[in-house]
Parts: C-alpha cells; structure tokens; sequence
C-alpha cells in the first residue's frame, strides 16, 4: 500500500542535505565549541556560520539570534522571560485566542504568578484585527504576542500592521513564526517585531532546535540557567549538529520558498475545491490569508478520529483537530475561537502538503476521503442522507 | 494506541443500521462532547432477536457500539442488562485509558434501550 504523509505542519523530514551538513558534527567533529583547541575552533565557526545564515534570512545581526532546543523554548523563553524581564513596568500582555500551545499555557503559567493576559477574538475566519491590539494596549502591557500563521487553520495574521501598532508603546512584540520561516518573509524589519520564534524540524531541519530572535536592547530573564552560552540567555553545551541543520534548512527552504509555495498552493486550491464538493461540507480559515500548504475541513455528522484512522488504513497521514485527537475532551481551541459549535468542531480534517506531495497524491487522497465520509455518514445517527 | 480487535470492530463493525420497528430504541452521549449513540433492539419472547446500531464518534465509540450488539444479540434481556461497559471494553481487549470515560457507553445506550422496551411494554 503506497502512504501519503499530508502532515508537514505537525513535522517534516530533513532535508538529505541538511543531513550531510549536519553528520560531521557528530562523531568526528564532535569538540565543544566552547573549548579552546582545535576542535572547538571547528564547532565554534560552524555555530557562527549557522548563526550567520539564520540572522541573514531574518535581516538580523547574528548576536540577535539565540538558538535553543526547539520551538515552545523559543516561545516560553520569549514570553516568560520578557514577563520576568519587565514585570516592574507592568504586568498585562496581550495574546490571542488561537495561539499554539506552548504561548496559551506559558501565558496560563503567567496569570498564576500575577500577570494579568488579554485572550484576543479571532474574526470567523479566523484572523486577529490589528484593531483589537490598539484597544486592548494598556499603560501597563508590557508583551504582545501573536502568531504570524496558525497552525490548525493556516491562516496569516497582520503582524507587520500589529507590530507598528505595538512599536509605539513600550511593550515588546513576540511572533511565534514556527509556521511561517521558510515559507514567507520573516525579514524581522518588515514585520515590526521584537522577538521571533522558529523550529528546525517544521522546515525540513532536525527536532530538538530552534532558535529565537531577540531584538537588539530587547531584555529577557534566561529560563536556563547555568554557563554563558548563547550570550547568557540560554545555557547549556550548544547543539552543534542541530543547529547547523536548522540553518542550512532554513536558507534552502527560504531561497526555494517562491516556486515551491505556488506549486503547493495549486495543490492546496485542488483540494479545497475537490473536497468542497462534499455535501455538507465547510473550509475553515481565510481563503485569502492562507499557508500555501494549509486545507482545513469540516465534514459534519462525523468525528475526525474516525476518519484519522480510516485515512491511515488507506495510506494517509493527516490531522483532526476533534477531542480525541487534541488529547483532552474538547475539541481545538482554533476552530471554537473561530464561532464552529463543538459538534462541527468534532469534525474536522488538516491535511498540510510539503516537499514530498504530488499531484497524484491529492488525486488518491480526494478520490478516497469522499468514500470514507460516505461511509462513516451511513453509521452517523446525526445524518438523515 | 488501540487493540487489533477494536480496529477490526471499527473497520468492520457488526450492526450497524436501524430497525423500523423496534420494540426499544436507547440514545446516550452527545454532540457536543463528540460521541452519540443510538441502539435499537428487537425483543421476542424476552429475548433480543436483532439489534442495531448507529454512533457518530472515534474509532472506540464506533467498535465498542459494534461489540455491545455482538454480545447481547440472542441473550435474554436480564442477560444483556449485566452487560456492563467494562465488560465491552474488556471483550475488545481493552481501551486507551482517555477513552475508558468518554467513549464507553456503548453499554448504557443497550440498557437505555431496555428501559425503552419495558416502558412500552408496562
């Protein structure tokens, strides 16, 4: 049976070239980069290289780029740590309701040890009005926080626009840009943001690394104590194979954006129209504002555990923001911020295309999901055909 | 995460349907948690002679609705309603332990049934 992964904004593969960048750092040049013999010389050029490379994407100065063990550090080091930083300016930050996870609980962490956090509405499709960041800034808000895309619905949100809105304030401005680096411009100038978060393993780099920018005079309470790596903001023996990775994934992904983002997005656009030809059918998310790679349905009267596992038995891999799914006994945050009632919610299907997908891929996947809805619809006792 | 037998009732679930005229019909669950099931039974001379099925919910909403129809077809009803939802989820080789609480009812939606039946029957 041929399997088809539609799951590229849970992980990707690594690149077989960011692989071979990254193999000599493991064995043979294996040095702490911190030491002063020849192998940490090797180890600590690479590290600059890769810092380089990152800061060069991000039109960033390399001493601005932390690296860390992946994306939610990237987010709880941004978030807690300028909390920590500024809580004698004030104590109020503002986020939005449709956050990744690693924000919503580093926020939930905060309100128990006396923030204060504004849960921005998105709009039914989805989006935060820059409008509502004006309204919501306080005398006291010290952060902002909103993701440049989400990762359920895909949907982009107006950071640059927000960010000259917050850069006349004195709070700081954090993007969680996991989705985004490699796919738009994350040119940190052209978004207006303070602070910028980015995984290695979402562009086709290893897990375990991702890095945050940290604008020059922007202050952060480091939430790993222990040497001076990373110019005292995150400490701990670099991880020199990982982040040699995660920079060479990010300049290929990043230089290649531009064609790979149309060919997926005629992929995407093939698939939302063939699965909107289900009845009872409806698209999630701002058509307009969208990841290339993002299709987010609802197939109403099902559940998308079921269909998980009956898209598994037929060879495809995708993603259900239902409760079975999400781990607990609600259904994704993201499409209930977006106004869908829990039972719609219950049923809803990401499948995110990368690298990998082909167009026979979206023809096997749409000649077979409208079976698998069919079928699940005969046992459903909420459908009346 | 689940047994080779709750996969094979989900795939190939045993029941699954309406019966017209059904001596008890039994619904438990709800749609806003994500799992509703619906059981109509058949009774004979005290006896459940056919027993149907439907469920909108996860693969083991779906495979222990398809398990309850399998063990209380041909039972008496006093039989059927020892039917427990441990028991269900037993005879599947068990279930993940988030799905113990939400998406075991299977039994109630019998015994809701029952209860059904025997009102009518007064």
């Amino acid at each position: 049976m041929q399997r088809i992964y539609l799951d590229y904004a849970a992980t990707t593969p690594v690149l077989p070239e960011v692989l071979e960048a990254m193999v000599p750092y493991f064995s043979g040049e294996f040095g702490n980069a911190s030491g002063v013999y020849s192998w940490s010389r090797t180890a600590r050029q690479a590290l600059d290289q890769a810092r380089d490379q990152v800061a060069k994407v991000l039109g960033a100065q390399p001493e601005e780029i932390v690296f860390t063990g992946g994306g939610s550090e990237s987010d709880n080091l941004a978030i807690k740590g300028a909390a920590w930083a500024y809580r004698d300016r004030g104590r109020h930050i503002i986020t939005s309701a449709i956050e990744h996870h690693a924000v919503l609980e580093a926020c939930h962490w905060l309100e128990g040890q006396g923030f204060e956090v504004t849960y921005l509405p998105v709009n039914g499709e989805g989006l935060v009005d820059p409008q509502s960041v004006k309204e919501a800034l306080r005398p006291d808000t010290i952060l902002v926080t909103i993701m440049h895309a989400n990762n359920e619905v895909g949907t982009i949100q107006p950071i640059a626009e927000i960010g000259e809105i917050v850069r006349d304030t004195k709070a700081v401005f954090h993007t969680d840009a996991v989705q985004t680096a490699g796919v738009l411009d994350i040119n940190v100038d052209h978004l207006n943001v303070d602070l910028l978060t980015l995984s290695g393993h979402k562009l086709y780099g290893p897990k375990g690394v991702g890095a945050l920018y940290v604008r020059k005079g922007t202050r952060l309470v480091p939430m790993i104590h222990g040497g001076g790596h990373e110019r005292r903001r995150r400490a701990g023996t670099e991880n020199v194979p990982g982040i040699v990775g995660l920079a060479r994934a990010l300049e290929i992904t990043h230089s290649e954006r531009e064609s790979e983002n149309a060919r997926l997005q005629a992929l995407r656009d093939k698939l939302i129209s063939g699965l909107s030809a289900i009845p009872y059918t409806r698209v999630n998310g701002s058509l307009a504002q969208r990841l290339p790679n993002n299709v987010n349905v609802c197939f109403e009267f099902i559940e998308g555990e079921s269909l998980l596992l009956t898209l598994d038995m037929r060879g495809v891999a995708a993603s259900s923001g239902s409760a079975c799914t999400s781990g607990s006994l609600e259904p994704s945050h993201v499409l209930l911020a977006m106004g869908l009632p829990h039972e719609i919610a219950h049923g809803s299907l990401r499948l995110t295309l990368g690298r990998g997908t082909t167009e026979a891929d979206v023809d096997y996947v749409l000649g077979e999901i409208p079976q698998i809805v069919e079928r699940l619809r005969a046992m459903s006792p909420l459908y009346r055909g | 995460m689940y047994s080779e037998k709750v996969m094979e009732h989900f795939q190939n679930p045993r029941n699954v349907g309406e019966i017209d005229d059904a001596s008890g019909v039994g619904e438990v669950g709800n749609a806003r948690c994500g799992d509703i099931m619906k059981l109509w039974i058949k009774v004979e001379d005290g006896i459940i002679k056919d027993i149907k099925f439907k469920t909108f919910g996860c693969g083991a909403a779906i495979a222990t609705s398809s398990m309850v129809t399998e063990l209380a077809l041909g039972k008496t009803l006093e039989e059927a309603e020892q039917i427990s939802n441990q028991a269900v989820a037993e005879a599947l080789d068990g279930l993940p332990p988030i799905k113990m609480h939400c998406s075991n009812l299977a039994a109630d939606a019998l015994h809701a049934a029952i209860q059904d039946y025997r009102r009518r029957n007064g």
